[in-house]
């Protein structure tokens, strides 16, 4: 993700927001201001109309019949994975696996990878941040291997304490597994160093880029990172399909994670061979629309210009920041010098949960809770937080709804 | 729904000065609960007098509703014997799931949770101090029958 440059064309936020028929309604007697897109972003027409059509038109099982639909399936599904080799700029789509999402693919290298290669003596490094996707298939791992898990902790502006995570990057640690960007926080991890340190001392690099892909172009071979997950659906694609790219050199001698079908060659009751890659490790028939919904997700951000869309959400982060500031009460938790367009909150004698359902009464979606990172609230000694996180669609007009509800919050609890 | 409802001014005020609030030293028995969904912890403490709760305490940290909610339940089920509690819940259990469900007069304060009823996602939280109560109580029962 490279730092946003300066915008050439006006960015038509109104425009974008009607490519999302979900958002035109009316939630509690107010037009829905969706402040939610961290948690999953919404669909454009675009990718709804790519699914239907696949569903209408193509849809049958993949890599099997020679009939035409059988064709048209798996050229659509095929099609989605060399859209995501070059959204990624991956060198192959070798390299392109399908999962359900990050959460998949994380658990495939930490089964497929670690589990068999680690053992006592051994280290796996995370930073204190991550969503527990990127805590718990590692502490499986080490429970099954008798790795040790290691955790880089973050200081009080919400950053990775690089210095200490350096000194945890030992000739024991085979790999570092490492958030681009806090869903509960924002911040923006410095990966490629991350990257660089970890490779010199010999450890491999897995990136959980699941908030990081919707908010600018991420140049998987420019990092030089060895694994990069991601979910479709906070990229503005359907559910249930992610990415995992891995290097091939590594993906090659990897076994496989699930056996059945499609990823063999052959199989009998003695012994089977294993298909080549990707599809080694996509066993069963695959989530074929969500990857047609994927790639037509990746069409229409790259239409709208990934870094008009990372200057537009800076904008609104930093409107919206200084709103929040000026408001009594008001504490924001996470305040890295980089950031993605996530803002967490809290407001002084409302909890949360109070502040959300408040919101909600307003037409204002935001999250509220601990977002899947129990230790990042543990660090703030606090049992939640509100978070706005705001998208290709969101405009200048939500930020001030925001505010407005946040006023409504402070007078009820006032 | 209306906010106002949910917000009730007893319910804030409750919020804000949580009635027995803060540990009992005397305690037969206690029990924490947990919400894991929204970071909501209490624990409630019970001073027996045979079946019938002599004191009741609680801490926690929480939502408006789940505080408030404990706050007016531990005022409730002092003085009340364990099975007059259980069917004090049953009835809060209806107020709080049931939109039709009217208070009962019987309820007393505790009728100012009935908005709650119009926000599905807020029930659990209204529901903790109970559920943890009933596992306090549950374990003074062990207690008893091991002796």
């Amino acid at each position: 993700m490279n730092a946003v440059s300066a915008v050439t064309a006006p960015y038509d936020a109104e425009r974008v927001r009607a490519d999302f028929p979900i958002l035109a309604q009316q939630v509690n007697g107010h037009p829905l201001i969706y402040l939610d897109s961290a948690a999953s972003g919404q669909r454009p027409l675009a990718v709804l109309r790519a699914v239907e059509r696949y569903e209408t038109h193509h849809h049958s099982n993949v890599h099997r019949g020679v009939h035409a639909l059988s064709q048209a399936a798996t050229e659509a599904f095929e099609g989605a994975r060399e859209r995501v080799r070059r959204f990624l700029n991956a060198r192959s789509t070798r390299e392109i696996v399908f999962v359900r999402g990050a959460t998949e693919g994380i658990n495939l290298v930490a089964q497929s990878l670690a589990r068999p290669r680690f053992g006592p003596g051994d280290e796996i490094l995370i930073t204190g941040l991550e969503h527990h996707a990127n805590i718990v298939p590692w502490q499986m791992v080490c429970e099954q291997s008798g790795c040790a898990l290691k955790v880089a902790p973050i200081d009080r502006r919400g950053e990775v304490d690089i210095g200490r995570l350096l000194e945890l990057l030992t000739a024991r640690t085979r790999l570092v597994a490492v958030a681009h960007v806090s869903n509960a926080l924002g911040t923006i991890v410095p990966v490629k160093r991350i990257i660089e340190a970890a490779h010199s001392s010999g450890a491999l690099v897995l990136v959980d880029g699941a908030q990081a892909v919707p908010h600018g172009a991420v140049d998987v071979r420019e990092l030089g990172c060895d694994f990069y997950a991601f979910s479709g659906h906070k990229l503005y694609g359907p559910t249930g399909i992610g990415v995992l790219f891995g290097r091939e050199e590594l993906l090659e001698e990897m076994p496989p994670w699930q056996g059945g079908g499609d990823m063999i060659r052959t199989v009998s009751f003695e012994k089977s061979t294993y298909n080549e890659l990707p599809w080694k490790f996509e066993a069963g028939t695959p989530n074929i629309s969500g990857a047609v919904g994927l790639a037509a997700a990746m069409d229409y951000l790259e239409s709208l210009g990934l870094e008009a869309v990372a200057a537009h959400e800076q904008r609104l982060l930093a409107l919206a920041t200084a709103e929040l500031e000026r408001m009594p009460g008001i504490e924001i938790i996470g305040t890295a010098a980089h950031k993605a367009a996530v803002l967490s909150f809290t407001l002084r004698g409302c909890h949360p949960h109070d502040l959300g359902t408040i919101l909600d009464s307003e037409g204002v979606a935001i999250r509220t809770g601990h977002h899947c990172a129990m230790p990042v609230m543990t660090f703030f000694d606090i049992p939640a937080t509100a978070r706005a996180s705001f998208g290709c669609y969101n405009t200048e007009a939500d930020v001030r709804a925001l505010v407005t509800a946040l006023g409504k919050a402070r007078e009820v609890f006032g | 729904m209306d906010l106002k409802d949910l917000y009730r001014d007893v319910i804030l005020d409750h919020n804000r000065k949580p009635r027995n609030f803060g540990a009992l030293t005397d305690a037969d028995a206690q029990a924490d609960g947990h919400n894991p969904l929204c970071g909501d912890r209490l624990t409630v403490w019970v001073r027996l007098d045979g079946q019938r709760i002599a004191d009741i305490r609680f801490e926690g940290k929480g939502c408006a509703i789940s505080t408030a909610s404990a706050s007016l339940m531990t005022e409730a089920v002092k003085g009340k014997d364990k099975a007059a509690i259980k069917a004090l819940y049953e009835q809060v259990h209806t107020l709080l799931t049931h939109q039709e469900a009217s208070a009962d007069a019987s309820l007393g304060k505790l009728a100012a949770l009935a908005g709650v009823s119009e926000f599905p996602a807020r029930v659990k939280c209204a529901t903790l101090c109970w559920h943890t109560l009933n596992a306090a109580l549950d374990r003074s029962a062990d207690a008893v029958t091991t002796e």
